[in-house]
């Protein structure tokens, strides 16, 4: 099983997204966690980032970092699925290995 | 305001982070309750990603943080009402001011009036507002 990406930091202040989305391989994972679920919203100046890669890579958001911050699941980008702290658990234990773009 | 402590100056606190991610965005609103005791002309000013510290609808109980966007209330009665929120970064961001809190004070030379506190600004607005202080906390 593929790689499993977490991103960390928000889109609009580092490039963690932007190194990810570039070195990220069909058929990975993405789990968006803390400031990083900003990537996840749709409508904003990173919403694309995210919108493009969806169809090959599967994208995740944590739950509780999303409610923390405000953030309705009705405004996230189409396609990303939340998941809860089982869940990321789930995910680490799914694949092969984890890389955290902090 | 009394003039026996000298004479007022100018406090704006820049705030830039996303409130959870880090620190910053607590400790800045803990030194401006605590800056609002010694009566000075205090204003905030939200940029980049300082702007979601004011995003309403925050529910930290999955995360085990303590909310404290709730406080931003508070700071009507401490005389703190100038919260600036530049409108690019609201933008860039994907949101209004119709998503953030609706912060209030009453205006004493108004018979009280209830008004908002958050001024939508220009970076433009914001770089004059800036260039007027004579202390500014950067978090």
């Amino acid at each position: 099983m593929a790689l499993l990406h977490t991103i960390n930091k928000s889109p609009f202040e580092r490039n963690a997204l932007e190194s990810c989305m570039r070195l990220a391989l069909e058929g990975s994972g993405i789990l968006l966690i803390e400031d990083g679920v900003y990537g996840a919203v749709k409508g904003t100046a990173k919403s694309d980032l995210v919108a493009k890669a969806k169809s090959k890579i599967a994208i995740y958001a944590l739950g509780p970092d999303l409610d923390a911050r405000g953030i309705s699941k009705n405004n996230l980008i189409d396609g990303v699925k939340v998941v809860d702290y089982g869940g990321f658990v789930d995910l680490v234990a799914e694949h092969s290995a984890t890389q955290a773009w902090l | 305001m009394s003039d026996e402590g000298g004479t007022i100056k100018k406090f704006m606190y820049v705030n830039r982070k996303a409130p959870y991610g880090t620190i910053y965005a607590l400790e800045s609103l803990e030194v401006v309750l605590i800056g609002a005791a010694f009566d000075q002309d205090v204003s905030l000013a939200f940029v980049d990603d300082g702007v979601f510290q004011l995003v309403k609808g925050q529910n930290t109980k999955g995360i085990g943080m303590k909310n404290f966007s709730p406080t931003f209330n508070a700071l009507g009665d401490y005389d703190v009402n100038k919260i600036y929120v530049e409108k690019e970064s609201l933008a860039a961001r994907g949101l209004s001011v119709d998503d953030l809190l609706p912060l209030k004070y009453e205006d004493e030379d108004e018979d009280w009036a209830e008004k908002d506190s958050i001024r939508v600004v220009s970076s433009a607005e914001l770089a004059e507002l800036l260039d007027q202080q004579d202390v500014v906390f950067s978090f």
